[in-house]
């Protein structure tokens, strides 16, 4: 049964060393507060899931955290690359990065079949394409009534999902609205879920019937984090920081700059500073 | 009108949101493709469809997304779906008339790739991949493709078929049992080029004003062909570049701003 715990605790009894893991949010919803509480813990030997890795996954690999990615698109968006992601796959450090690489439409697809409770997904799709070539979990299969062949992807099964949401109400089910991306499949194809919620409100009696509600019963641990997905953003609390991706480019760019930056703002900080980092890009009420 | 100043790329977006319709359905790559159909939006196309894979349908947002899941996307779109029914039923279902691409490297055929330059598994550099654009150039009814020109960018042997195009040319998409029409415009800073009926390959078709052959040649890696009755692009409106600038304005201000133009 789903408990409310500190982001410290939840991370501590959610994760393990060598875990595969999914920190999802397709750029809206971004669980960093909870990358950085994994990442003051000293999580190794992960296996990281994640549609774009953005910053996060930038930052987990930079820290050595991580011995393999499963991604879709490796870029901090509408800047350009993952220089820390890229420095592991190029030059092995700070330690060697194996790699699993999808389209965005392989690694939905497999979300679902992972909630869905399926081995395998399978979709029309890599027609053409190099990953084919390169990712040995992407096969094909014929379809046994028209017999076209189909791509075939293995579903993603996360031992743990972390995810960010905006509301638990007291019981501990969850509110996700605005753009949902993979949150639902993500939470529904772990093993385990912890959701960081910028609020607790009493009840969700009011809401719409149809708003994307993940029951209680399907989450382990809620934590109460506002501001918990900057520089990403919180649909209705606060826009995504722009200028903090465009600063990350310049900061990822160079090994000992990240490390005094991981240093100086996720190790000697906590997840009680992420409300602070949010406060210029609320809309006044 | 001729004398209105503007540059090449001014130029590329302009005549790239020409070519979109006011009832396309055009899922919009970030970039150069973002830019191209919200000026098609503002000015020829008011009713234009436009989707980002974050599942925002029939978004139009007043700035520049810098990625393709900001906020004013959904707060704007007609309705905003989860991931995989955005790959699945309005992709994948065959719902897209215009798949809109950018390219890091280019071939002749229209093939694309945005993932390593060097070898896959030992990178001379890393780029970012795919992510929706390798189901976009198959599963949308044709593609657009966009970029400016460079001889590092259009090559003769693309290092990673991120993307499918017209592959090796001919009836190669077909072989592959693909029954999407593909790559059938590509609209660089230069020129605009259309593939030619039979072997795919990218002919230049208009030359953007001032622009010369040599230009064209100089800045692809590949031997340039050019169709026998050669046009030339209708400079950039007054309408056009005024909005295409205002467009970007107000993007540069709201990006710089950390939100704070957007919160005000």
């Amino acid at each position: 049964m789903v408990k409310f715990l500190p982001l410290k605790q939840a991370v501590a009894e959610n994760l393990n060393h060598g875990d595969t893991a999914a920190f999802e949010g397709f750029t809206h919803l971004i669980p960093t507060a909870a990358a950085h509480e994994a990442i003051r813990q000293g999580f190794r030997d992960l296996t990281l899931i994640r549609m774009t890795p953005d910053l996060i996954y930038d930052q987990m690999i930079g820290m050595g955290m991580a011995k393999k990615i499963v991604f879709s698109y490796l870029g901090n968006p509408g800047v350009g690359l993952l220089r820390r992601a890229r420095d592991a796959i190029e030059n092995g450090y700070p330690r060697a990065l194996e790699v699993e690489e999808h389209s965005h439409a392989g690694m939905a697809n497999a979300y679902e079949a992972g909630a869905a409770g399926l081995p395998c997904a399978v979709f029309r799709g890599y027609r053409g394409t190099g990953l084919a070539t390169v990712n040995p979990n992407i096969k094909s299969v014929s379809c046994p009534f028209t017999g076209e062949v189909l791509a075939a992807v293995p579903s993603i099964r996360p031992d743990v999902t972390f995810v960010h949401a905006q509301k638990a109400d007291r019981k501990g089910n969850i509110l996700v609205e605005g753009i949902i991306g993979i949150q639902k499949e993500a939470v529904l194809a772990a093993k385990r879920a912890v959701v960081t919620v910028e609020e607790v409100v009493d009840n969700f009696d009011d809401l719409h019937p149809n708003l994307t509600v993940l029951p209680r019963w399907t989450i382990a641990a809620i934590s109460v984090v506002p501001g918990g997905s900057h520089p990403s953003y919180a649909h209705g609390y606060y826009a995504r920081d722009n200028a903090a991706y465009l600063e990350w480019d310049e900061v990822a760019a160079d090994r000992e700059k990240f490390q005094a930056w991981m240093q100086a703002n996720v190790i000697e900080k906590s997840a009680d500073d992420f409300a602070g980092r949010v406060e210029h890009l609320r809309k006044p009420t | 009108m001729s004398e209105l100043s503007f540059t090449p790329n001014e130029m590329m977006t302009i005549a790239a949101s020409r070519a979109l319709r006011n009832d396309d359905v055009c899922f919009v790559g970030i970039g150069a493709p973002s830019a191209a159909c919200n000026v098609a939006r503002l000015t020829h196309a008011p009713d234009i469809t436009l989707i980002y894979e974050s599942g925002t349908i029939g978004t139009a947002p007043d700035v520049l997304p810098l990625s393709i899941g900001d906020g004013e996307l959904c707060e704007t779109a007609v309705t905003t779906v989860a991931v995989p029914e955005m790959f699945r039923y309005w992709l994948q279902g065959g719902r897209i008339s215009i798949g809109f691409l950018g390219a890091a490297q280019l071939d002749k055929f229209g093939n694309i790739n945005t993932t390593v330059i060097g070898d896959y598994f030992r990178p001379k550099t890393r780029l970012p991949g795919g992510g929706g654009a390798p189901e976009i150039a198959t599963s949308s009814k044709e593609t657009y493709i966009t970029m400016a020109q460079t001889k590092r960018g259009m090559v003769e042997k693309i290092d990673f078929f991120t993307s499918f195009g017209h592959g090796e040319g001919g009836d190669h998409r077909q072989r592959l049992g693909i029954d999407t029409a593909g790559p059938t415009l590509l609209i660089t800073d230069l020129a605009i080029w259309k593939p030619d009926p039979v072997t795919k390959e990218f002919t230049v078709v208009s030359l953007h004003p001032g622009v010369t052959r040599e230009q064209v040649r100089e800045s692809c890696g590949w031997v340039v062909k050019f169709a026998e009755a050669l046009d030339e692009t209708p400079a950039p409106s007054e309408l056009e570049l005024t909005t295409l600038r205002d467009l970007q304005a107000r993007t540069k201000a709201a990006h710089e701003g950390t939100g704070k133009a957007k919160a005000a």
